[in-house]
């Protein structure tokens, strides 16, 4: 048999998707289910007077409204201490889509009629709907208890790098905006609870079943194991089902005192001002170089934009973004600090890369500022600041990041061999010439990102129990295998990666194995899947899991053959003498007599199962090289990506054609951050980007095909090599086409656009260096 | 609400059902006749996960009444495949790995249907344009064209589409 890690197999997960029969939160409806609607605030901050809920009670087919006073006993969503949230405005709402009151009805329409005819009386309060309202003097606390507007600030550098950056030859100051964005998977948030007098079964659109579990069994004071916990498919999560959502403790509070299945199902409108937002980033930057472009020192001046309720993971992003803002580039001395300040906005949590694109984005953009200020090549200056390969593994100045084992220039040159740098560069030369001709840019994004979340002490600090993943492999005596593993999928497909590795390590057909999650009734403590971790900590968990099966396994074989396990081998399913392959068993026949102890050595266990944990002593660090190149339209601005090509590392691949989608979806996700989406709020905090299409998720007509390819650089830090490649592209796309779009325009003086390079702001940074105004139009 | 009277074929079953004159197709596919393949992804008609095929043509339905579909047939993903043999389209999907999460595939997939009932031998330009209305976040697309294209070289919109079709 050959192997299955690296091969291209279709997945598992595929035919009961492809055929209806998947099966969605909302496709689960036990008899008796009700539904469950919330009043939302329409307001960004008022005080709340009087709510009404009489017509809405009165309503046929309603079975109760409740306001934060019917719920006040119960708890609040962790989060930073004094800043907990709870489960229903209470006093004073604080966003727009904050729910003020919740109601149950017999289906889902009648559940929204009773929820409009609530009367919710609000005193208007002024809204800081930017951080910068939010710092200004003056401005009234948005959270009680919080004496102004900063929920956390921190410097994670000794001091400021102010001498450093001032013996530099040069130094060059930036402004750079990662924006508002909204993570929008496709099947929004759901939950279903029913609760019985055996406890509580809840079914979530979440990528943590397992912390999930825990946290709603602590709120109620109940047993963990009387709180089933059940993520079925889930429709995407991109981190944002990584959070805990007030709506999971309603839906199982009124499912107790209604004594029936309640269901929630959001909207896409409410999903747009519910689920947490991501990235909200200002960095200010201060960078120090010398006549070639090493970089001297880094100064980080990050503003985090948190919303209303500040989220666990969501306060900790910019010192992710911190701990990442030197890239792949060995810089003598940076230094960061962020505050993350309230806001009368939409929570703020992980979106894919959660804090990692944000410093990807700073570094790569200084590079090429760098370059430009230099009059050098930009591809130039990052291979004169790149980490050497024999430097792996790089530990930075930040305590306990360190870089794991990677080859930045190869990646570089990999991705040079794909494209023909010289005739694009005069390509684009040749169109700035050519006033018929769209303007054409070439952007680099060489990056290093983090992945394997863990270890415990750094997870912990987001809230969850460890850092580690677990797995059980079970051999049933047919010789298939159901294999339990802790992380949660949502997409990525656990099942056919999982099988390939237990495929690999049983020498067991790859059709035989069932991979089981998302059930903390059926297995065993987990985690969830979130930060490129499925592979990098859960991939070692099964893989640890297997072994421990087959050594088991390989014991009793060597009884069974009275030969030492030594020299056994498992090859093709059956464990044979090495060099007498006429003397062995059939790993089937092992499974089925290690349930006959009398078979057995004296004490052995019975059956072939076991579990493992991984701890990962360190994360792991997936880099890559990206080059995008756009064509800009003179007249109208607006950005086509004529081509994209990503070259990765992301250590072992395990299965490529998945490791593709994981790329492409990446990527897509980066290209729209770079050219379409903004979540905006106006001035009053009135949420203006409220539907997809006003936020401008991209559709296939949007985005380019894609060229990928890998470089396997296998980390020794994990024993399958293998360091998660979720979030790469969404991670690397953005800055390879700002800098695309920025080259594209920079005859003309253009130095900086934000983001999204709208076909607007593209058309005014050219009016504006066309007309000579060129404060507008640097940074 | 008045409630009224619909026959829906529904994947070659008819039935007889009351409805509330509000109910979206959508919810009558999913809550009365139990057939929880086709989602819903957006209330702005803008999203294409609930894209079931009305009478031959792809509609979404979650901008569709139930009884505007009173005596039409409706064919939605659980009705593609025959004797669990999947569509060609269906298969593309798997061999050229078009689908993460799965919410968007169902309409994905009717839309492609659709297609290519409209063009049997459509460029990359065609596909895109044919699946433009229906949005998945997880794929990037590429591969979902790639899945298009490799089902329109091996059987095209499938056996019942094209009977539906004809019908
Ligand atoms: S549910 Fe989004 S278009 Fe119908
Ligand atoms: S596969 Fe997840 S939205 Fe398309």
């Amino acid at each position: 048999m050959g192997s299955m890690i690296g091969a291209s197999v279709t997945r598992k997960e595929d035919p009961s998707l492809l055929t209806g029969r998947g099966s969605y939160v909302d496709d689960i409806s036990p008899p008796g289910t009700v539904h469950m609607a919330f009043v939302r605030s329409p307001l960004a901050h008022a005080g709340i007077g009087n709510i009404d809920t009489k017509a809405a009670l009165e309503r046929t087919g309603v079975l109760g409204v409740w306001t934060a006073a019917d719920l006040a006993g119960l708890p609040n969503s962790r989060s930073v201490p004094g800043m907990e949230r709870p489960c229903l405005a209470t006093g004073k709402v604080r966003f727009v889509g904050e729910p003020v009151a919740v109601v149950v009805a017999s289906d889902r329409y009648l559940a929204a009629d009773a929820a409009g005819d609530v009367d919710v009386d609000y005193e208007p309060l002024p809204a800081c709907s930017t951080t910068d309202a939010a710092l200004a003097p003056g401005a009234a606390p948005i959270l009680d208890g919080l004496p102004g507007n900063v929920a956390m600030e921190q410097a994670l550098a000794a001091d400021d790098a102010e001498a450093e950056l001032s013996a530099a030859a040069h130094r060059l100051q930036l402004q750079l905006v990662n924006q508002r964005c909204a993570p929008v998977p496709i099947e929004p948030t759901a939950c279903l609870a029913d609760w019985t007098a055996r406890g509580l079964t809840l079914y979530l659109t979440t990528q943590a079943p397992h912390h999930m579990r825990n946290e709603i069994a602590t709120m109620f004071g109940l047993p963990q194991q009387q709180v089933r916990l059940v993520a079925p498919d889930v429709g995407g999560g991109f981190g944002a089902k990584a959070s805990f959502y007030p709506e999971f403790l309603l839906v199982s509070e009124l499912s107790r005192r209604l004594g029936r299945p309640v269901k929630y199902i959001e909207t896409r409108s409410e999903n747009m001002m519910s689920m947490v937002h991501g990235r909200a980033q200002a960095q200010d930057i201060d960078v120090g170089f010398d006549d070639e472009g090493h970089i001297a020192a880094l100064r980080v001046r990050i503003t985090q934009d948190c919303g209303a309720w500040p989220d666990t993971t969501g306060v900790g992003l910019p010192m992710l973004t911190s701990f990442m803002s030197g890239g792949c580039y060995k810089i003598p001395k940076i230094s960061p600090s962020f505050r993350s300040v309230v806001t009368n906005t939409t929570p703020v949590g992980s979106y894919r890369g959660a804090g990692r694109p944000e410093a990807a984005f700073l570094i790569e953009r200084v590079m090429d500022r760098v370059a430009d200020e230099l009059g050098i090549d930009p591809l130039d200056v990052r291979r004169r600041n790149y980490i050497q390969p024999g430097e792996m593994p790089y530990a930075t100045q930040f305590e306990g990041i360190v870089y794991d084992e990677a080859n930045y220039p190869a990646l570089l040159d990999r991705l040079l061999e794909k494209i023909d740098y010289q005739a694009l560069r005069a390509e684009a030369d040749r169109r700035r010439t050519d006033p018929n001709a769209k303007l054409l840019g070439i952007g680099f994004s060489t990056f290093v990102e983090m992945g394997g979340f863990g270890p415990t002490p750094l997870f912990e600090q987001f809230g969850f129990i460890g850092g580690w993943e677990s797995a059980n492999v079970r051999l049933n005596t047919d010789g298939s295998a159901v294999v339990s593993v802790g992380t949660s999928p949502h997409g990525q497909g656990h099942e056919t990666a999982f099988s390939q590795v237990v495929s690999d390590v049983l020498s067991i057909p790859f059709d035989k194995i069932t991979v089981l999650h998302g059930d903390t009734e059926t297995v065993q403590e987990g985690v969830g899947t979130m930060g490129s971790r499925a592979m990098p900590v859960g991939g070692p968990a099964v893989f640890k899991a297997a072994g421990k099966v087959r050594d088991r396994a390989m014991r009793i074989a060597a009884h069974l053959l009275e030969a030492d396990p030594d020299d056994l081998e498992l090859v093709d399913g059956r464990f044979q003498v090495r060099g007498s392959p006429d003397s062995g068993i059939d790993l089937t026949e092992v499974a089925v007599k290690s349930l006959k102890p009398h078979l057995l050595p004296p004490d052995s266990d019975l059956g072939l199962a076991d579990t493992a944990h991984h701890e990962p002593t360190n994360l792991s660090y997936p880099s890559g090289a990206h080059c995008c190149v756009v064509e800009v339209d003179r007249d109208t601005g607006r950005v086509d990506v004529v081509r994209y090509v990503a070259v990765d590392d992301c250590g072992k691949v395990i299965n490529p054609l998945m490791a593709r989608g994981q790329i492409h979806g990446g990527v897509a996700q980066g290209i729209a951050q770079a050219l379409l989406e903004e979540v905006t709020y106006d001035e009053d905090g009135q949420l203006t980007t409220a539907s997809v299409a006003d936020y401008l998720v991209p559709s296939a007509l949007d985005l380019p095909s894609y060229e990928t390819d890998h470089q396997e650089t296998l980390t020794s830090f994990n024993p399958l090599g293998a360091k998660g490649l979720g979030e790469s592209g969404a991670t690397a796309a953005p800055q390879a086409v700002v800098n695309a779009v920025v080259d594209a325009l920079s005859h003309l003086g253009v130095r900086n656009i934000d983001m999204p390079c709208s076909p607007q702001r593209v058309w005014r940074a050219m009016r504006d260096a066309g007309s000579a105004r060129p404060s507008e139009v640097s940074t | 609400m008045s409630r009224h009277h619909v026959r829906i074929t529904v994947n070659g079953v008819a039935r007889e059902d009351e409805v509330e004159a509000r109910l979206l197709l959508v919810h009558y596919l999913r809550e009365v006749r139990g057939l929880t393949g086709t989602h819903v992804g957006c209330d702005t008609s803008n999203c294409g996960a609930c894209t079931v095929m009305l009478d031959g043509q792809t509609v979404k339905s979650c901008s569709v009444f139930a009884v505007a579909a009173d005596g039409c047939e409706v064919l939605t993903v659980e009705g593609l495949a025959v004797d669990g043999q999947l569509s060609p389209v269906q298969q593309g999907f798997q061999e050229c790995h078009g689908l993460q999460c799965g919410y968007c595939t169902p309409g994905m997939v009717i839309s492609a249907t659709g297609l290519l009932l409209e063009n049997p031998d459509p460029g990359d330009t065609a596909i895109r344009e044919g699946i433009e209305g229906n949005l998945c976040r997880c794929t990037g697309y590429e591969m979902i064209v790639d899945s298009v294209r490799w089902a329109a070289e091996h059987g095209g919109a499938g056996a019942v589409a094209t009977g539906t079709r004809g019908r």
